[in-house]
């Protein structure tokens, strides 16, 4: 591994003089009390959802903590979250199934945590993300935004019968998405729809009007993929009637400053600067309104550090157990720096301060993983975890043995705190209608 | 403000009778239950519907708009299903941050077409008053773009949505080209413009197939000759209705063949076939490679490019020699990894030339699978892998499937690559497939790529790893050899080889595999390649002007047919 740049060298570099923390004004006067509401109109500061994916698991005996409940200690992978230790969850010891079907590894258990299905089940059905999207994320100018920390365009999101939504690889990219010129700041004192808006607006809803009335008949495969399309133009008709409404005020929000970033791809160095430029516009995102769902995905498998002839999923099977450790060294490096980077994502999110709480208070964050050991491609004793209280709906700061029940007990819970009217979630063995009462408030 | 833009517009709406996915012969599954019952010889599969490729949309927009108009976007990522992207075309819709994308990037090609600079030049006529809508001008240039575009004339229907969208939007921004601008751009993110349909006749055949009808014909063979949409030339045979007999059909191919653009065609389908498109992509550590960057990954994919072209176009030689080929392109940085002398004749600063190379007889250089292009790809960013080339000369050369590794498998032994034991990856890999539950699918990877293992994980050749001289024999089918030489020709030998590039050709055209129903078709093509010495040009033709490749099967229409619901709204 090589030590020519270091993590300090790049944060410096990418993050300028400026600090990781963010600042903002602290206008709690808009807000009441509890800080959970703005004082106004007594509306309640919306819940949010998020996702931390996180492939190739961690290393056996180093992260089940000794305790359950809510006295546990973190173990030796995720102390780097003890800051945060009582506004998370971890649940050990859960299962994926196949049921009979061929293991795709790295895939097989994306699919599963994520859409609660495997192979033709899974690409039917829709990530837990976008069916939560679909309750909270409609009044918003993105409905989701997708990320990815390794340069690549990969997501783990995605509707029924249809492709994974694409990922920013970017965070400049980004940043002109949320905060360029489309951008309207909701405490700006003037407001006039734009007439450029408003005639594209028109065009649109008429093209597409005139289109829907040609299609009588057609395929059970096109039909699927036009809905797909006119979904996506509807979304786009709703994103243009936003941008013509005054939006709400919203006191504790400050445009991101624009900053460099290192050029996205699957060397460390910009992994983990970007990471900080991705938490940071995403939590400005959040608290101007612009999303409540965000998907990152770390796109673990092909990270590497320079000079090293494997990337970390190619060392999770061809590294040796260092005999003295008793586990594969240069995996642990990933395992621990992408946590890390977890960790400072809830970092960015709790200093965002919003009255007597923060953002990571209303977000509900949801840690999954393809994989219990990455080594062996094991599909038990996989590790979810959860951060924020979204918004007191979650009880947080336990560790919950679950051995052998199925992974998709954590996403149907996030879906029912979060709105979506569903009782049961998943296929088959994945298949549960258990909530996980234990973090429910 | 929308109610008054529309009450203005008082625009009949009757149904039209043309439009994208919407086969007029769309079938129940009734009658293709029926259909596949009287089942004759050839029972063509259904019609697919593409989403255009990035490379197939930015042609698209070259061709009409010119080379000047940039497109400024990023397009959504495309999904490899049976082995290429132009079946995954077939699978793929829009999602949202996609079409967001699309919509974006329709927004800003059209900008540039009503801009000051291309204005005069694209739009045939000038508005009566710049100031407000022109419906006759409109309807001049929007007809004559959506022809283009779409691959078809427009209805009327189409048009004039098309013209009162612009009149809509002259009135309210007071500007003709502002129009212009945002019904340029509706049809920019229409689905006649991002998915290529295949609309069939209304009348089945005897065997209860569908023939397309002429301007999908003419789509279907111009993607696949030129992975563009049909030119004016094309665009007018099917008009007259040529395409649908064999002399017109001939006269196109034939010409669309000799155009420069027919290997451009060839390129895209070797790029996809080869997955040469992750070389865009592909990284190497710069600490163990410093020689490698992404110019040379580019390189790499042109030499590749061009070598295939010069046996298979150029010479109109037999496909299987591109993997025994000693000719081949070289730059001077490609020359570098190879460790031979590339003189550039260019003048200091100017691109870099291509030269002729041709390796010496006994040079262990040989055939496509020797070029970095195969090498450096299928390895890992900092050294080679026997078991990732082994698996894709498998796949990718010989369409054949290799099961993935099973679960919980302990990798204790091969794991260590400093093990003094075990210098060489065939030394690691012997003791690794002891383990009966590996050795399965590694007897069939590893003696095929471990006869690459002269060549490190950028192709740069070498004697030995870890000081330990590297054994390079290899076997395939029974039949054992040395080194790439030997590896090219037993590829070169193989009946998979052929078989797999006529079988990647044929799905490439489709957009599918062939069908059960279209094997027997298939079958006789196959003849015909080895009898004629396996003259991919020869085959490309053959294909392209037997009526068997125009036809298609309905796809069957769900249940329950809802127009107006979509998935957000359930």
């Amino acid at each position: 591994m090589s030590a020519k740049i270091t993590r300090r060298t790049v944060l410096r570099g990418t993050m300028g003089a400026g600090a990781v923390t963010v600042g903002i004004p602290f206008l709690d006067c808009y807000l009441n009390d509890s800080g959970t509401a703005l004082a106004a109109t007594g509306a309640a500061l919306p819940v949010v959802f998020g996702t931390w994916f996180q492939d190739l698991g961690f290393n056996p005996g180093r992260w089940v903590p000794a305790k359950t409940g809510f006295d546990f200690e973190n173990n030796i992978e995720l102390k780097v979250l003890d800051p945060y230790k009582k506004k998370m969850n971890l649940v050990s010891g859960l299962q994926y199934f196949l049921d009979g079907k061929p293991l795709e590894t790295h895939q097989t258990g994306v699919e599963i945590v994520t859409t609660g299905g495997i192979g033709g089940q899974a690409e039917a059905m829709a990530s837990t993300d976008s069916l939560i999207a679909d309750v909270i994320g409609t009044h918003t100018r993105f409905r989701s935004l997708e990320v990815a920390l390794n340069g690549g365009r990969q997501s783990r999101s995605k509707r029924a019968n249809a492709p994974n939504n694409p990922s920013e690889p970017s965070p400049a990219a980004l940043y002109t998405r949320i905060f360029g010129p489309d951008f309207k700041d909701p405490n700006a004192a003037d407001f006039k729809p734009d007439p450029v808006v408003m005639t594209r607006k028109s065009v649109l809803s008429y093209v597409t009007e005139q289109r829907k009335k040609t299609l009588a008949e057609v395929g059970a495969a096109d039909r699927v993929r036009l809905d797909q399309y006119f979904t996506a133009i509807r979304e786009i008709e709703q994103q243009l009637a936003l941008e013509l409404q005054r939006p709400d005020p919203l006191p504790q929000c400050t445009v991101a400053q624009k900053r460099d970033e290192m050029k996205p791809s699957s060397l460390m160095p910009s992994v983990i600067g970007n990471s900080k430029l991705f938490s940071e516009l995403l939590a400005h995102a959040i608290a101007c309104g612009q999303t409540r769902v965000f998907n990152i995905n770390i796109g673990s498998q092909g990270l590497r550090t320079e000079g090293s002839a494997q990337t970390w999923h190619g060392l999770t099977h061809e590294e040796a157990i260092d005999e003295k450790l008793g586990y594969q060294k240069e995996v642990t490096y990933f395992i621990t720096t992408s946590t890390k980077m977890c960790a400072d994502l809830l970092g960015v999110l709790d200093n965002y301060q919003e009255g007597t709480g923060t953002l990571l208070d209303r977000c509900g964050i949801m840690w999954m993983t393809d994989h219990g050991y990455a080594r062996t491609h094991t599909m038990d004793n996989i590790p979810v975890m959860t951060f924020g209280s979204a918004g007191g709906r979650l009880k947080t700061g336990q560790h919950i043995s679950a051995v052998g029940d199925p992974a998709t007990r954590v996403g149907l819970t996030m879906q029912q705190i979060m709105g979506v009217p569903v009782s049961s979630w998943g296929l088959q063995s994945n298949q549960t209608s258990k909530t996980m009462k234990e973090i429910v408030a | 403000m929308k109610r008054k833009l529309l009450g203005g517009v008082g625009l009949a709406a009757a149904a039209v009778a043309a439009g994208v996915f919407m086969s007029g012969t769309a079938i129940n599954t009734a009658t293709a239950a029926a259909v596949s019952k009287n089942a004759a010889a050839h029972v063509p599969g259904v019609a697919v519907t593409r989403r255009l490729s990035p490379s197939q949309y930015e042609a698209t927009i070259r061709d009409v708009f010119g080379p000047t108009v940039t497109l400024g976007g990023r397009f959504e990522p495309e999904v490899r299903r049976d082995g290429l992207l132009a079946i995954g075309q077939g699978y793929v819709s829009v999602t949202s941050t996609g079409m967001q994308q699309y919509e974006a990037m329709s927004r800003a090609i059209a900008a540039q077409v009503i801009d000051e600079k291309h204005r005069d030049i694209v739009i045939p006529c000038k508005p009566a008053d710049a100031k407000g809508p022109d419906d006759a001008c409109a309807g001049m240039f929007l007809g004559k773009v959506g022809r283009a575009l779409y691959g078809r004339p427009l209805t009327k229907d189409e048009l004039q949505t098309q013209v009162m969208a612009s009149n809509m939007a002259a009135k309210e921004l007071k500007d003709f080209y502002q129009g212009m601008w945002l019904s340029l751009a509706s049809m920019l993110a229409s689905p006649e413009f991002l998915f290529r349909e295949e609309k069939l006749k209304a009348k089945a055949d005897k065997n209860g197939a569908f023939d397309l009808e002429p301007y999908a014909k003419a789509s279907k063979l111009s993607f696949f000759l030129w992975n563009a949409r049909p030119d004016d030339q094309l665009l007018k045979a099917a008009e007259k209705g040529e395409l649908d007999n064999p002399r017109g059909l001939k006269k196109q191919v034939d010409r669309l063949m000799a155009s420069p653009r027919f290997e451009e065609g060839m390129r895209a389908f070797f790029v996809d076939m080869l997955g040469l498109d992750e070389l865009d992509v592909m990284t190497k550590d710069a600490v163990i490679y410093p020689k490698f960057d992404s110019r040379i990954a580019a390189d790499a994919k042109e030499q590749t490019l061009r070598t295939i072209v010069n046996v298979v176009l150029e010479q109109n030689g037999d496909y299987r020699d591109i993997f025994i080929t000693p000719k081949t392109f070289l730059t001077r940085r490609l020359g570098a990894i190879y460790g031979v002398p590339v003189v550039n004749a260019a003048a200091n600063g100017a691109p870099e030339q291509w030269q002729t190379y041709e390796f010496a007889k006994d040079d262990p250089r040989v055939g496509i699978v020797s070029h970095m292009s195969f090498l450096a790809l299928h390895s890992p960013p900092g050294r080679s892998s026997p078991t990732l080339r082994g698996k894709a000369l498998r796949e990718v050369m010989m369409c054949q499937k290799v099961p993935a590794p099973p679960a919980a498998v302990e990798f204790k032994i091969v794991q260590d690559t400093s093990n003094p034991e075990y210098k060489t990856a065939r030394a690691r890999l012997t003791v690794h497939a002891t383990n009966p539950v590996c050795a399965g699918c590694h007897k069939i990877i590893d003696p095929l790529g471990l006869a690459l293992e002269n060549f490190d994980g950028t192709g740069s050749y070498r004697l030995t790893e870890n000081g330990a001289p590297i054994d390079t024999s290899g076997a395939l089918n029974g039949v054992s050899f040395a080194g790439a030489a030997g590896l090219g020709k037993a590829i070169h030998d193989s009946p998979a080889t052929s078989d797999c590039v006529l079988n990647r050709l044929v799905s490439y055209g489709l957009g599918r595999l062939p069908d059960k129903g279209e094997s027997e078709w298939v079958k006789g093509l196959g003849k015909g390649f080895a009898e004629g010495g396996y003259r991919v040009r020869d085959l490309v033709r053959t294909i392209a002007t037997d009526p068997a490749f125009y036809k298609a099967s309905g796809q069957a229409v769900p249940a329950e047919v809802k127009p107006e619901k979509s998935q957000a709204a359930n």
